[in-house]
């Protein structure tokens, strides 16, 4: 089952934890917010993740300064 | 055995104090969102952890070993409640006060993820109330607390932690502060 | 920019193309007898089980912006209650905040048709079982809402809430944030509203205008509704209109062609130079051709988004107005989410300095970039808005663009807005 990180922005500070642990998901922007590589239907706040990346993406929840991220099963995805 | 305990319990409340020391530097490393050389960020994060962990756990043998020592008696309500003891009350004191605030910063970044950001980072701030604190309780409660080699260390980490809280109060404290400042990329 | 006064225009200037003139039928400042006496008295036991398909086969779309499937909204509502023992009752919210600053529908509805939006809340409320009814709206229109709540007996539970007037507090988890705390500012939303909203109870959020539509769909039956407007667009829909003359509203048929809509405005087509419609988060159109319904945008069709429909005269620079916009836009960020915080300033600098003069070719490319940039990515569709009127703007004045990075803008004037 698919699983997506979903991306607090009321929360994170753009402390590019998780863009060093998922690489090949997230990259940085010009002001270091975290930036999905591929949008979904135009929505990069809940980047997909594949199941080689669960194990990153989980450390990635523990270790956010922030509390900013979470992981959603596919089905619960939130509203866009 | 006596005085192997009251050593032991000496040097290990010394290094407590240089590894806390430490945990404040790598905690405001992490707050300004910078790796340090080649180590990336979310190792910095792992070592903020684990150095004050580390820390804790000195200053939990620091303070079991002269519970156990015969001349200093520490009792278990000195070790919670400050400013009662026998043997300079004070500077015993601070050192109860610090290791309380040390009890609630470390579990509550223990259980960060139940408390939510706000409550966390509200009892997060106080270890830079806890710090000088404790350097306060080493320096006037030890034995050791004139002798010259620990005032070049007490000095030595006044001036490595100073510095950083200077960085931390800086405009450019954060890796991205430029960029946010707004000048066309 | 026309800011209404709390009475609005006069109800007779209201009548748009094809005669259509249903949501103030009851005329201008209509208390509850003439409401009554227009519209027939709300009969509440009659909404079942059964309205919910009524309201499904009307085709009624969601008039604040969004054009969302209000049938779809109201069903994830009434079942987002869940299996649990005891559900927690849901909550309706009739939102008129109306934050976007060239558009004055809803607050023209509120105060010649209040009746109208309190039945719809009451239907909705009924449709959902829900237990606690609230009307959010601008202090200019509070008095109206009020003194209208006050003199229903089947509207006692309804609580009507001020709402601050910034450009976001219309947002619905913004509607619900004011209203539980006081901040009017957009939650995360991995949250869904019609799961867990206000008090963690099911919430639905719906726009005044939809409400009156409702009102009226639950008199008169889906048929009655679909027989104005398309089959893709059925119904009819308020829209702001400025920028020439004073400030007007329309109710105007669905999938209306933008130009009759003008005319039958009074405004002479040939003086305009493009339409802002959908407001600040909408699209320059220049192609007056076009048909106004929630598919487009597409082949001659454009989405009305809320109504709005702003001119700008031929003579004025589309450049200049939008860097106005946006700066606007840019301020109007709750400064929440870092994309939003720093791109859209970060935009906005960009455009005025080429509206203003700056010759440097690469800012286009640097705007076009920073478009993409903040798109997807906040816990509202402010990035997604903007960015959606900035590109708009990027392909309809593309020539002004041009002429611009050649330093001979040709415009007399510099917009109203
Ligand atoms: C299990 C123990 C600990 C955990 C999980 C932890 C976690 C963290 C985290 C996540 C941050 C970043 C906060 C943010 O960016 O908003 C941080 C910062 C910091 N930590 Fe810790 N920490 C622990 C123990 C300690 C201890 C014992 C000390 C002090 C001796 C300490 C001192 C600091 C300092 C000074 C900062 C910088 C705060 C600022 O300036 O905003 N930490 N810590
Ligand atoms: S680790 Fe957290 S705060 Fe840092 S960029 Fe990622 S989501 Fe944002
Ligand atoms: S996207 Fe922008 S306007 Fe929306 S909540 Fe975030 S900061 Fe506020």
């Amino acid at each position: 089952m698919t699983e997506i990180l979903h991306i607090d922005w009321t929360r994170c500070d753009g402390r590019g934890l998780c863009t060093e642990l998922l690489p090949t998901v997230l990259v940085r922007d010009d002001w270091g917010y975290p930036l999905a590589l591929q949008a979904t239907n135009g929505n990069r706040s809940n980047p997909a993740i594949s199941p080689g990346n669960i194990e990153a993406a989980r450390e990635a929840v523990h270790l956010c300064p922030k509390l900013a991220l979470s992981l959603v099963p596919e089905q619960a995805k939130p509203r866009q | 055995m006596d005085n192997a305990l009251w050593a032991f319990g000496r040097m290990s409340g010394v290094v407590s104090l240089v590894l806390f020391s430490v945990a404040v530097i790598l905690g405001i490393l992490n707050r300004s969102g910078r790796p340090l050389f080649a180590i990336p960020r979310f190792s910095m994060t792992l070592l903020h952890r684990n150095v004050s962990l580390l820390a804790t756990v000195f200053l939990v043998f620091h303070i079991v070993a002269l519970m156990l020592d015969s001349y200093a008696k520490l009792n278990v309500i000195d070790v919670f409640v400050p400013f009662l003891g026998g043997f300079k009350p004070f500077w015993q004191g601070l050192g109860t006060v610090a290791f309380d605030l040390v009890l609630a910063v470390v579990a509550t970044g223990l259980l960060r993820h139940r408390l939510g950001q706000r409550s966390f980072r509200a009892i997060h701030w106080l270890s830079y109330a806890m710090w000088p604190i404790a350097l306060g309780h080493a320096i006037g409660n030890g034995t050791d607390g004139t002798s010259k080699w620990f005032v070049v260390l007490a000095a030595g980490s006044l001036a490595a932690v100073g510095a950083a809280v200077a960085w931390r109060l800086s405009a450019n404290f954060l890796e991205t502060a430029k960029a946010r400042q707004g000048g066309l990329s | 920019m026309t800011i209404q006064e709390a009475v609005g225009p006069a109800v007779d200037t209201l009548r748009g193309s094809a005669g259509t003139y249903q949501l103030f039928a009851a005329g201008s400042n209509a208390g509850l007898a003439e409401h009554e006496q227009a519209f027939g008295p709300l009969s509440l036991a009659a909404i079942d089980a059964g309205f919910m398909s009524v309201l499904g086969e009307s085709g009624l779309t969601g008039r604040g912006g969004a054009a969302f499937s209000s049938w779809r909204k109201v069903a994830a509502t009434a079942q987002g209650r869940g299996a649990a023992l005891l559900p927690a009752k849901p909550v309706v919210i009739a939102n008129g905040a109306e934050g976007e600053p060239l558009s004055f529908k809803d607050k023209t509805l509120l105060a010649h048709a209040p009746h109208l939006v309190i039945d719809g809340l009451l239907i909705a409320g009924r449709a959902v079982s829900a237990s606690l009814l609230y009307i959010y709206t601008t202090p200019a229109a509070m008095p109206v809402v009020e003194a209208a709540v006050a003199e229903r007996r089947d509207a006692r539970k309804i609580k009507v809430v001020q709402a601050p007037e910034t450009f976001i507090s219309g947002e619905a988890s913004a509607v619900v944030n004011s209203i539980a705390t006081g901040v009017a500012l957009p939650l995360d939303n991995r949250r869904r509203l019609s799961a867990a909203g206000l008090k963690g109870r099911p919430t639905l959020v719906l726009n005044v205008e939809t409400l009156a539509h409702v009102a009226l769909i639950a008199r008169h039956g889906s048929g009655w509704f679909r027989a104005a407007g398309s089959e893709r667009d059925p119904g009819t829909r308020l829209v702001s209109i400025s920028g020439q003359g004073a400030g007007q509203v329309l109710e105007v048929e669905g999938d209306a062609r933008l130009c009759d809509v003008l005319s039958s405005a009074g405004v002479d087509l040939s003086t305009v130079g493009a339409v802002l419609v959908g407001g600040y988060h909408g699209r320059w159109v220049r192609d007056l051709e076009c048909r106004l319904s929630p598919s487009g945008p597409g082949e001659n069709v454009i989405n009305p988004g809320a109504g709005v429909l702003h001119i700008l005269p031929a003579r004025d620079c589309g450049l200049e107005a939008t860097a106005r916009i946006l700066d606007y836009l840019a301020r109007a960020s709750a400064k929440q989410c870092g994309p939003c915080m720093f791109g859209l300033p970060a935009m906005a600098r960009v455009l005025s300095a080429i509206a203003y003069g700056d010759r440097n070719p690469r800012l286009v490319l640097e705007l076009e970039r920073l478009t993409k940039l903040v798109g997807g990515r906040g816990a509202c569709h402010h990035p997604d808005g903007t960015a959606r009127l900035v590109s708009s703007a990027l392909e309809m004045f593309a020539e002004d663009m041009k002429a611009h990075l050649l330093g001979t803008c040709t415009r007399e004037t510099r917009s109203a807005i």
